[in-house]
């Protein structure tokens, strides 16, 4: 057990009240100093189903879960679906602590709510806590909290036992308390706060598991953000005020966020009956000149593939994020995987002219949203976001200044009345909106309500002044203008220079990644390194276009590379040995498509065992698909 | 000052300017009604005194798609079903701008039947023209939504056993604030009722019977027809929604019985349009979001101020 981190595990049922606990509580911890990184595990139902959120906190920056954890706080499912042993989802009630066993690190806490958990109906429990010498606190915090009023306050019981076996101070979490609780619930949740810090005190042996909290100092002031936060802001910072869309786990998040800020900046939020009508919205708004969005997951986001066609070829600038769920289909809604890559791609007729960005970090997903909406404008063109439900709500700490920039309203290449005046009409004074030159592909646009500005967009190939037109000429001038888009695209890119390498620069070895698997990749390769393995790893954040040179560089400079990716059929290593040609036999991939993303000693032990010992992966959590021809 | 000053420009319109140098003469059929169309268009956007550039014309794909060719304005010709949710944002986002949604029966009664239901529900101002020919003209003769039980056609060899929609119903019964059926054949009607369409502030739904000479031989050419607004057989006060359902019934199963009915069938000039009901609750601004733009001195806010503290 490592002691210079805590991570925290709060185990529960859906609707016990186990995220909004957790984000106190890693709050709470981030104020204290430390740096905080959370993993939430939740099913898809509205009450009940077993559910937990770990925290991980050190005085080092975390990016990543951890292996494991090494504190437990069991609630119990209040709501669990049925209580009988031999039901089909077994038995419910007791999982939050039968569940969570196989990942508590030797020598670690458990804290179960005996009023609701019975460790009878764990199986070999007691052989299992002497086995591991675990620490057991077993205390009724429901009947606490039924003493309080309110039964729901048993989180806060667990709180304030927690802080008790660990040694935080309580005025941390009722400093938080204070300023995220109504007047009404707070007196009794800080009472009960008190009570259960102060049973553990006086009853038991706080000093018996080798557990503390760490100490630590923010150099400057934190933020406590997930991804859809980032996003979201992003989104705002760019001036985006349109967002219409469908509600879709886990996307909903953004969607929400954006709903509930934009009325009170001017902007319109359209919530509408399903998502072919939620992207052309955004088209609609985009062509009269508004900064607009539209996103969903994988199955909503595949009602999308004609619109977004229709805003490739019409030029219309568009933003459409896709937070990725495990598929196929309906799939496992609450459980991260990136399976869409392909999909966001290539979905829809024709050749794709998009641009498709994946940030790794919640810092990088504000970035990355501003990104996006920088190059649909200036490029006419519609800009993906991909991104999954594990950077969406996965919580961790952002120094506030990376928040502090300066907004951007710019609506990119759009005319005002006295440039379009300057600009090729026909005799009748038709605007040449789709002229077969261009700087970078692009032809500059009028807006609906200008004067001297009147064009057609159409989805059919079209002419300068956009009326349907097939003449082969005019078909190659025009795709050619278009694709023209990706390359200044793609160069302006890579003066950006904003892929992230991590690791040893002469490294021996390397691992590719995109996306949200970067944090846990970078803390595996520390620990490689730290193990005497050369190793570095390259995450790939743009994915269209995709940034050959910088890959190629990165390939030719190790000897072998291990490829990362959560999904079962090892897409982002297709999409890289696609654009590259080359590189094939250096390329092995590690995948995992269980539903939980990978741990970084999940990766060290693929990496060891596969590519510098060659030898077998134990278990079934992860899957090892070796260079194409081996 | 508004960035966009063909919006409320007061001067004269005339008709041609609605023709288009590129493509002045239509590749429709000799004798289809969508020339109808567009000659009431023509003649009832100088009415309303709207220009080609404060007006935005959007339509899905068919025959009807190719009005966005022939007419000279702003124009979006977007995909099959589509029209309606690109013309209702557009129009969110610019309401200065006069929208005008366009599309077949297919179009805007089958694949795009769900964005029907619901801009009527919500009722957009903004125009909607259904041309019905009951049949899909450019794939070649198919059965359509609207097309008669038993139609047979090469993807119906047996006739088809499907009751038709009935689109005017469907459009009262989801909300739509104004709803007319006119005939390519009586483009005075038409032109009549398309000026108060665009005047109507809300949800204005015209089903517009455009002949197809070509697939639809055996169809009527919608002669002789009934203005029920003119007749004296028909006593009826648009503003009833109680009458109107009832004559709407009678009005589409008639058709079919050979007999052609035509008119403003409902109005309600009393409903809020979606924008002003947005705006009432404090969830869409009063100066058109298109606008802010173009405006060199919007200030605009940034993330940063607003809501960082919360996550403190």
């Amino acid at each position: 057990m490592s002691d210079d981190e805590l991570i925290w595990r709060i185990a529960g049922g859906s609707g016990d009240g186990i995220a909004s606990t957790s984000q106190n509580f890693a709050k709470a911890l981030m104020r204290s100093g430390l740096h905080v990184f959370t993993h939430r595990h939740y099913p898809s139902r509205i009450r009940g189903g077993h559910t937990y959120v770990e925290v991980r906190a050190s005085a080092d920056p975390v990016k990543s879960r951890g292996d494991g954890y090494n504190f437990l706080l069991a609630l119990g499912d209040s709501f669990a679906r049925n209580p009988q042993e031999e039901a089909y989802y077994g038995n419910e009630e007791a999982k939050p602590l039968a569940e969570n066993l196989d990942e508590l690190r030797e020598g670690g806490v458990i804290v179960y709510d005996s009023g609701l958990l019975d460790p009878s109906e764990v199986p070999n429990f007691d052989e299992r806590v002497e086995e591991n010498d675990w620490h057991v606190y077993d205390i009724d915090l429901r009947s606490l909290a039924r003493e309080q009023g309110r039964e729901v306050m048993r989180n806060t019981a667990g709180v304030g036992v927690t802080c008790a076996i660990t040694g935080i101070p309580l005025s941390a979490i009722e400093e938080l308390m204070r300023d995220a609780m109504p007047e009404k619930i707070l007196e009794p949740n800080l009472e009960i706060l008190q009570t259960g810090y102060d049973i553990v005190n006086e009853e038991y042996d706080v000093d018996a598991p080798d557990i503390s909290v760490p100490t630590g100092e923010h150099d400057e002031e934190q933020l406590l953000m997930s991804g859809s936060d980032a996003i979201a802001y992003g989104a705002i910072d760019e001036g985006c005020r349109f967002i219409a869309g469908y509600p879709m786990t886990p996307w909903t998040e953004v969607f929400t966020i954006m709903s509930q800020n934009l009325p009170e900046l001017g902007g319109i939020s359209e919530q509408v009956e399903d998502e072919i009508a939620a992207a052309a919205l955004a088209i609609g708004a985009s062509h009269m000149g508004v900064k607009a969005m539209s996103g969903s997951s994988g199955g909503g986001f595949a009602l999308m593939g004609e619109p977004l066609g229709l805003a490739e070829m019409t030029e219309t600038p568009l933003v459409l994020i896709e937070a990725m769920r495990a598929g196929p289909s309906t799939g496992m809604p609450t459980k991260p995987e990136q399976a869409d890559l392909e999909h966001v791609l290539y979905t829809s007729q024709g050749d794709s002219q998009r641009v498709v960005l994946a940030p790794g970090t919640v810092a990088e997903a504000y970035e990355a949203s501003r990104r996006a909406f920088q190059l649909a404008y200036e490029y006419q063109i519609p800009t993906m976001l991909l991104y999954d439900q594990k950077l969406s709500g996965e919580l961790t700490n952002v120094p506030a200044s990376h928040f502090d920039r300066e907004p951007n309203g710019d609506i990119g290449m759009t005319l005002t009345e006295d440039e379009l005046a300057d600009q090729p009409h026909t005799g009748d004074g038709k605007f040449h909106r789709f002229q077969h030159e261009g700087e970078n592909g692009v032809s500059p646009r009028s807006v609906p309500g200008q004067k001297g500005g009147r064009f057609l967009a159409t989805g059919n190939e079209h002419n300068p002044a956009g009326h349907i037109d097939e003449d082969p000429d005019n078909r190659v001038a025009q795709m050619n203008r278009r694709q023209r888009k990706l390359d200044a695209i793609r160069a302006d890119l890579d003066d950006d220079g904003l892929l992230v390498e991590h690791g040893p620069e002469n490294a021996e070895y390397g691992i590719l990644t995109f996306g949200s698997q970067q944090g846990t990749v970078e803390e595996a390769v520390d620990r490689l390194n730290e193990d005497g393995t050369s190793v570095k790893v390259l995450t790939v954040s743009e994915l269209a276009p995709y940034p050959v040179k910088a890959v190629r560089t990165f390939l030719d400079s190790v000897e072998e590379a291990l490829v990362v990716e959560m999904n079962a059929s090892a897409q982002f290593r297709g999409l890289t040995q696609k654009e590259l040609g080359t590189h094939g036999e250096k390329l092995s991939s590690l995948l995992k498509y269980n539903g939980n993303p990978f741990e970084p000693a999940e990766i060290v032990e693929g990496f060891s065992t596969k590519i510098v010992d060659d030898g077998e992966l134990p278990g079934n959590e992860t899957k090892f698909v070796p260079a194409a021809g081996d | 000052m508004s960035a966009f000053s063909a919006i409320g420009e007061e001067r004269e319109v005339d008709r041609d300017e609605y023709t288009p140098e590129i493509e002045p003469q239509p590749t429709w059929c000799p004798g289809c009604g969508d020339f109808g169309v567009l000659k009431s268009l023509k003649g009832a956007l100088p009415e309303v005194g709207r220009t080609p550039e404060e007006t935005l014309l959007v339509t899905g794909i068919g025959c009807s798609g190719k009005l966005n060719s022939y007419l000279d304005s702003y124009g979006f010709h977007t995909i099959h079903g589509r029209s309606l949710p690109v013309a209702r944002a557009a129009k969110l986002a610019n309401p200065d701008v006069e929208v005008i949604a366009a599309g077949g029966d297919g179009d805007g009664y089958g694949i795009g039947g769900n964005h029907f239901m619901h801009t009527a529900r919500e009722n957009h101002d903004m125009t909607y023209i259904v041309f019905n020919n009951e049949i899909f003209g450019l794939t070649k003769g198919q059965t359509s939504p609207t097309s008669p039980k038993g139609h047979k056609s090469k993807t119906q060899p047996h006739g088809s056993a499907k009751t038709p929609i009935r689109p005017l119903s469907m459009s009262l019964t989801s909300g739509a604030s104004f709803v007319a059926r006119t005939a390519a054949v009586n483009p005075n009607q038409a032109q009549r009722i398309l000026k108060e369409a665009m005047e109507h502030d809300g949800f204005a739904h015209i089903d517009f019977l455009t002949q197809c000479p070509t697939w639809n031989k055996d169809a009527k050419q919608y002669v002789p027809y009934t203005d029920i607004n003119e007749s004296d057989d028909y006593d009826f006060d648009p503003t009833n929604r109680a009458e109107a359902q009832e004559l709407m019934r009678e009005t589409e199963d008639k058709l079919y019985e050979g007999e052609v009915l035509t008119g403003v069938y409902y109005r309600d000039d009393d409903r809020p349009s979606y924008q002003q009901e947005k705006q009432e609750i404090g969830e869409m601004p009063d100066e058109p979001l298109a606008e802010r733009y173009f405006d060199d001195d919007y200030e605009w806010e940034r993330s940063y101020d607003r809501f960082i503290d919360k996550h403190k």
